[in-house]
């Protein structure tokens, strides 16, 4: 029996102790890629071609669901407002939906599957073929040349993606509240602009959205460059990616929303 | 000729060990490349081959013993170092390991791009220059998913001189290759080195094709020099390993079988569970 415990014992140590030490190696990793930033900075085509890859072809999702999220909204809003006689707030209660949380963060569970998982296969994918090492013998930094430019332009697309999925999504509430079901427009517009504070809202909404596109990117080129160079590798990289990025964005959207909003 | 005779080699280890975690990998290893000579290192897989060309490219420092490129000691150097090093050194690696995401045009120049600030239309002659080299001049606007196996390996080859190295490293560049880009590849690796002016260094397990190009033979065997000598001192070496090798031979001291209890206890113990 105390050999049993002592077993049990044992490979919990190593299984916190593997933890532990993998959390390290991503944080000096996440240490690294910034140090390296200069050449994404300094060669901005670099980081620009990504964001092409990361943000402007995660447009179609994110545009698409944020029209649904607010449509859906718009009904669930009405249909609670209406007891209460007051459905012209549904205006206020779409946009500050959208804006503090439902952007933010399901913009960026959207974006870690598209594009994160995207970024982790093909980091994965050009260190199982060689890619990154050829990179290193021709003394060209991988992590200045692949793993910077990725990091910077998911942390760039990010707020402006999470932007859009809002925006989105009120064109969508509106549609469903005014245009489907009839609450006055005047009164969706005039209390949503008075209700929605610039510096309360909106920006503590930017602010999130930027500190999820850090976690996803950061996330997304790690596990990417810690892949196995296998197949078996890569595809367990990039699940793993989803599940991490996705448990924690909604951790950090729970410490965020108690830091800003606490007391509001 | 023998190596020893030329002046100071390019490339020199020196009783380099080297062991990943607690398993030895390479002990005692001695090597020389000479400058302009074509060395190849011959062995059966997993027997510590491209852990030696990744000793001499400083991607792994070896346990003990000295590893020196053009007389600077390898594990001593800073990243700066070595990356200035490695400048000058020009890797082929098993499948070309070409940029995925690049055309075969901007593979051949990125290192053109990274390293100068050479305007876009000598970039442009020099590419073409390069290209023209290994006869791939008209693919320059396909993409590497486009090239078969063989001229994906020559594009490689193209950009690996790009910067013109004095060290140029082959890892199994014949592998999984038709014969007639095996002898295009053969004769390139000779022909670019006497053009280049450079040292050859190739890792490989092909006997016959590697033995029409090379000028000395290292025989690395369970991470240790089993045998060296030139083209044909190895062709008629009686060593019994060699010979296995040379003439690929399906049991001798490379065994057939992998370690194992006798097939009768095996058969016996079966028979017993059953």
């Amino acid at each position: 029996m105390p050999e049993r415990i002592a077993d049990a014992l044992r490979w919990l140590g190593k299984r916190v102790n593997d933890r532990l030490w993998r959390l390290g190696f991503a944080s000096r990793f996440f240490v690294m890629t910034l140090l390296y930033s200069g050449t994404a900075m300094r060669r901005f085509f670099l980081t620009v071609r990504e964001i092409y890859f990361t943000g402007v072809l995660s447009l179609i999702i994110i545009l698409v669901s944020g029209l649904f999220v607010g449509m859906v909204l718009g009904l669930q809003g009405y249909d609670t407002l209406q007891r209460y006689g007051s459905s012209e707030a549904l205006g206020v209660l779409v946009a500050l939906s959208l804006v503090r949380e439902l952007g933010p963060v399901v913009a960026a569970l959207l974006f870690a599957s598209r594009a994160g998982s995207a970024i982790t296969a093909e980091i994965g994918l050009m260190k199982a073929t060689e890619q990154l090492s050829a990179m290193e013998m021709m003394a060209v930094n991988p992590i200045a040349r692949v793993v910077a430019p990725r990091f910077w332009a998911g942390v760039i697309s990010m707020p402006m993606l999470a932007a859009l999925f809002s925006a989105m999504g009120v064109f969508g509430g509106y549609l469903v509240g005014v245009q489907l079901i009839g609450v006055d427009e005047g009164s969706f517009w005039s209390q949503m602009q008075a209700s929605v504070d610039f510096r309360e809202d909106v920006m503590n909404g930017v602010i999130k959205s930027f500190v999820f596109g850090v976690i996803v990117s950061w996330i997304a080129v790690f596990e990417g460059y810690d892949a196995e160079p296998t197949a078996e590798g890569v595809s367990g990289a990039t699940t793993r990616t989803v599940v991490t990025s996705s448990l924690a964005i909604l951790a950090a959207d729970f410490i965020l929303t108690a830091l800003m909003f606490r007391g509001a | 000729m023998s190596v020893e005779s030329q002046p100071e080699p390019l490339v020199e280890l020196t009783n380099v060990n080297f062991a990943y975690d607690r398993r030895p990998i390479l002990t005692g290893i001695n090597m020389k490349i000479p400058r302009g000579k074509v060395v190849a290192i011959m062995g059966i897989s997993g027997g510590g081959k491209t852990t030696t060309l990744r000793l001499i490219g400083g991607q792994l420092k070896a346990s003990s013993g000295q590893v020196t490129v053009g007389g600077q000691d390898v594990a001593g150097l800073d990243s700066g170092g070595l990356y200035r090093l490695r400048r000058r050194m020009g890797m082929l690696f098993q499948f070309g390991a070409l940029f995925t995401d690049m055309s075969v045009y901007e593979n051949v120049a990125f290192q053109m791009r990274e390293h100068t600030d050479l305007p876009d239309d000598m970039i442009h002659d020099l590419v073409m220059m390069k290209l023209e080299a290994v006869g791939l001049r008209g693919v320059a606007h396909l993409m590497p998913s486009e090239l078969s196996g063989g001229m994906a390996r020559r594009v490689a080859l193209a950009r690996a001189i790009a910067l013109d190295p004095m060290l140029m490293m082959y890892d199994e560049p014949f592998a999984g290759l038709d014969p007639i880009s095996l002898s295009i590849i053969g004769d390139l690796i000779r022909s670019l080195n006497d053009a280049l002016g450079a040292s050859s260094i190739i890792v490989t397990h092909d006997v016959q094709e590697s033995m029409k190009i090379v000028d000395y033979i290292y025989f690395v065997s369970e991470g240790k020099i089993v045998a060296e000598g030139t083209v044909d001192d190895i062709r008629n070496s009686d060593a019994p390993y060699v010979h296995q090798f040379v003439w690929g031979e399906a049991d001798g001291p490379v065994a057939f079988h992998y370690p194992s209890r006798t097939y009768g206890e095996e058969i016996h113990t079966v028979a017993g569970h059953a």
